[in-house]
């Protein structure tokens, strides 16, 4: 493409990424958005201003050379696109799917003062996928220090923090307690958003095979192995195990046959593939009219998950289409809703019917102890909280049956205490989790370094890679010998 | 923290099992990632070393898994999977051996999952085995301990019994299967009694009772001597046994098994619900106090995935057919 002048690109439209259509992708559980084509990369990446001062890097917690790199993808260079990407970011493909750009670097995007955003997002994405698929760049491990690094947990936190440590010439051993590697981006996000084979086990898989990073899956830190013990055969620890202890309402009626954690639901879903039962061996129920309590994106995840296995039913009873219906239930607003823009958008296209301003008061039961309705309340928006968001009061004599089979808690997680068998010294905050340095991951033992949700509490994925991206450079001073403890 | 020159640790003086291991004796981690480290050699670790026919539908199970067997303690639980499309079942540690690196399980075939691991032969792997999970029951010196179990339980009973007796308990033993078919291990459990009560539903063999009737009459023979009373069997017999005991006020531990995906925390499928909160088998448990278990909300829970479990069980089962038919047909011809 010839060189155009700024005017010209201004009047480039954002480019839409092609998706299967809501009725389509309901009966399905692959991914819903396709991806950029090599031509639609380029045409978006044609729109970036190259701003000598460019903003869009701060909103990003790894530092992503976002302007480089685009710059590349428009030049059609993809290896040097790879190249850029992965000096910051080893996860890409990961993160082009489920970071909340919209908040981030494109939130500071000069072109979304008066318009919208260059789509870093889905340019992002593309360069993993073109990656994934074409392998450009080799990665290696740098010379060895000598020294033997245990990161505890697979997910975002630790698979970053491994990368760096392996890349930087350290013996890295992942512990990962589930079967699988991978953590949240494998038991909570769904396939139809982040697929497990293509995406998720290749990323692993290669960097894994790439810099010989042992993973030992089967491992639970706290049960088959304590920090104590890792402490003597291990120069550095890092804890990245997560936030995956799920909470429930304190409302009666939670036992009831039919209510259950986003967490169990997902993880039916997801880490076993309910939704191939019986070719898979664990089941996962669906209602048919199910509420799912929270806006997260957790929440967005579950809901959309039970359209799908609502299509899935009727069709293997013979409907042509599901009756059947999904509701979120969130005492705030519209307003305030926390899950990604681009999952509310899909959930809402696909039929998810929104309960704002609503909140549980009592789970109803039948004789069989099933799950028969919701007693829910109506809220108003009353003055702003600590969080600045207004708090929702409830409105006297509101109350209301809702009915419905099924209730997902999808109301956030809580680091696992078992971590914590044997851990000496190490200081938690009254939720639970680990106290760290925000800024290097260190916590209050010597050796120990922690970051993501362990730390932080649920949060996103991109925020847990940037802690265990900032805890590997501390890591690597500190067993040079470059930095006290 | 500790080193090479601290020693290992023991969890009491009575129990010579190491707690925590010296870095030397940590090397099995290296020889575990040189091994297992999936991306690498994929090498099945979870080997079945030996098995035992208990029963028609009562299998043993002797499985190398040897982070787990260093940890491992009466009352504890593991999670095995057998493939990568199967399911994550968990099951008792009926015994453990530290220093071969083995586990012990015993497994009653009743759904889809456990007739396909019956069908598993010595030589073969389990994909993973998980462990150990839960917390290890509370040894200590009570006095005088009755140890209950029914079928199956009678397994993750006799190492709670054994370790009672050895730290110096007076052991009465009762247990207790619907025929003689389904009683395993009477003489390891005598072994480790005081004094041993059989029964069977049908009379077949021992006494024709519940277990819960010679359980009523000792509590009633020797009033105030029994000091604590351990329970572990189907969830239906564990109610009876706590409604028996309840009103004689002796403390009574039941091991529930509940249905669990992780095993880890995460989630909550296995919660039950107790007089004073709900809380979770997994990570609570598997052990609980039986006087404030809600039992009747246990047993729904229990059976809320029951119609997809015969759905999958009959496929199987035709499935199974299917080949056995097939290969006699080939070998027909």
């Amino acid at each position: 493409m010839a060189q155009l002048t700024q005017k010209e690109r201004m009047k480039i439209p954002r480019q839409d990424m092609p998706v299967q259509t809501p009725e389509d992708r309901v009966q399905n559980f692959s991914e819903v958005a396709l991806g950029y084509t090599l031509e639609l990369a380029r045409l978006e990446a044609e729109r970036c201003l190259q701003c000598k001062d460019p903003h869009c890097m701060e909103g990003c917690p790894v530092e992503v050379r976002i302007p480089e790199f685009i710059q590349a993808v428009r030049d059609g260079d993809m290896a040097e696109a790879v190249k850029i990407m992965k000096s910051k970011n080893n996860l890409p493909a990961i993160c082009g799917r489920v970071c909340p750009q919209e908040v981030q670097c494109e939130s500071r995007c000069i072109l979304g003062k008066k318009g919208e955003p260059v789509a870093i997002g889905r340019i992002e994405r593309f360069v993993g996928d073109y990656e994934l698929a074409n392998k450009t760049l080799e990665m290696s491990k740098g010379a060895p220090t000598g020294k033997k690094v245990a990161v505890c947990g697979s997910g975002p936190a630790g698979l970053t923090c491994a990368v760096d440590l392996a890349r930087m010439g350290h013996e890295v051993t992942i512990f990962e307690s589930l079967h699988t590697p991978g953590g949240v981006l494998v038991y909570g996000i769904p396939e139809f958003r982040l697929p497990k084979e293509s995406v998720i086990k290749a990323e692993i898989e290669t960097a894994a095979k790439a810099l010989s990073i042992n993973i030992l899956t089967d491992y639970i830190i706290g049960r088959t192995l304590t920090i104590d013990e890792l402490q003597a055969q291990y120069d550095a620890i890092f804890l990245g195990t997560g936030a995956g202890l799920p909470m429930f309402m304190r409302i009666p009626g939670i036992n009831f046959n039919g209510v259950m954690s986003a967490n169990e639901f997902l993880t039916r879903c997801n880490l076993m593939k309910g939704y191939r039962f019986p070719d898979f061996d664990t089941p996962v129920k669906v209602g048919k009219r199910v509420a799912v309590i929270g806006a997260g994106n957790v929440a967005m995840d579950a809901a959309r998950s039970s359209l799908r296995l609502q299509s899935l039913l009727a069709k293997a009873n013979g409907k042509e289409k599901s009756d059947s219906e999904v509701h979120i239930v969130y005492r705030r607003s519209s307003e305030e809703v926390p899950a990604r823009l681009e999952e509310v958008h899909h959930a809402k296209e696909e039929g998810v019917i929104f309960d704002f301003l609503t909140n549980p008061v009592e789970i109803l039961g039948d004789e069989k102890s099933a799950v028969r309705a919701m007693r829910c309340i109506r809220m108003e928006l009353g003055e702003p909280d600590q969080s600045g968001r207004r708090s929702p009061v409830a409105i006297k004599g509101s109350e209301f049956d809702m009915e419905v089979d099924q209730v997902i808690f999808a109301l956030g997680t809580s680091p696992n205490p078992l971590v914590f068998n044997n851990a000496g010294d190490l200081q938690r905050s009254k939720w639970g989790t680990v106290v760290a340095d925000k800024d290097n991951g260190r916590t209050t033992v010597k050796g120990i370094w922690a970051g993501g949700d362990v730390v932080t509490g649920a949060a996103t994925v991109i925020s847990a890679m940037g802690a265990g991206k900032r805890a590997a450079a501390d890591i690597d001073g500190y067993l040079k010998g470059q930095f006290e403890w | 923290m500790f080193g090479p020159e601290k020693g290992a640790l023991f969890c009491s003086t009575r129990c010579m099992n190491p707690l925590f291991f010296t870095a030397s004796q940590l090397d099995f981690i290296a020889e575990a990632g040189a091994k297992r480290s999936i991306y690498h050699e994929e090498t099945g670790m979870y080997r079945i070393l030996e098995k035992q026919v208990l029963s028609d539908v009562t299998k043993l199970m002797v499985v190398e898994a040897p982070q787990v067997a260093r940890k491992a303690r009466a009352g504890q639980f593991i999670i095995v999977l057998m493939h990568d499309q199967g399911e994550r079942i968990p099951l008792t540690i009926a015994d453990y051996d530290k220093a071969a690196g083995t586990i012990t399980l015993i497994f009653q075939e009743v759904g889809k999952s456990t007739k396909e691991m019956g069908t598993m032969n010595v030589g073969d792997s389990f994909r993973h085995v998980v462990g150990p999970l839960g917390h290890p029951t509370d040894i200590e010196n009570y006095g005088e301990v009755i140890c209950v179990g029914g079928g199956v339980g009678i397994a993750p009973v006799y190492p709670i019994a054994r370790e009672l007796k050895e730290a110096g308990n007076r052991v009465t033993s009762i247990i207790g299967a619907r025929t003689k078919e389904l009683l395993l291990w009477e003489d390891k459990m005598r072994a480790v009694s005081d004094e041993l009560i059989v029964t069977t539903d049908d009379g077949s063999h021992g006494r024709k009772d519940l277990v819960t009737v010679p359980l009523k009459e000792i509590l009633d023979s020797r009033p105030g001597r029994i000091k604590k009373i351990w329970a572990i069997g189907p969830a239906i017999m564990m109610k009876f046994v706590a409604t028996t005991t309840k009103p004689y006020g002796v403390p009574t531990i039941v091991s529930l098994n509940t249905i669990m995906v992780d095993g880890t925390g995460m989630c909550g499928g296995c919660r039950v619900v107790l007089d004073d909160g709900a809380q979770f088998v997994c990570v609570d448990g598997p052990e609980f106090d039986a006087h404030k278990v809600d039992w009747n909300n246990l047993l729904s829970r229990l059976a809320f995935y029951r119609p997809e479990e015969q759905a999958a069980t009959e496929r199987y089962q035709k499935d199974h057919e299917c080949k056995l038919d097939r290969a006699i047909a080939n070998g027909v011809k």
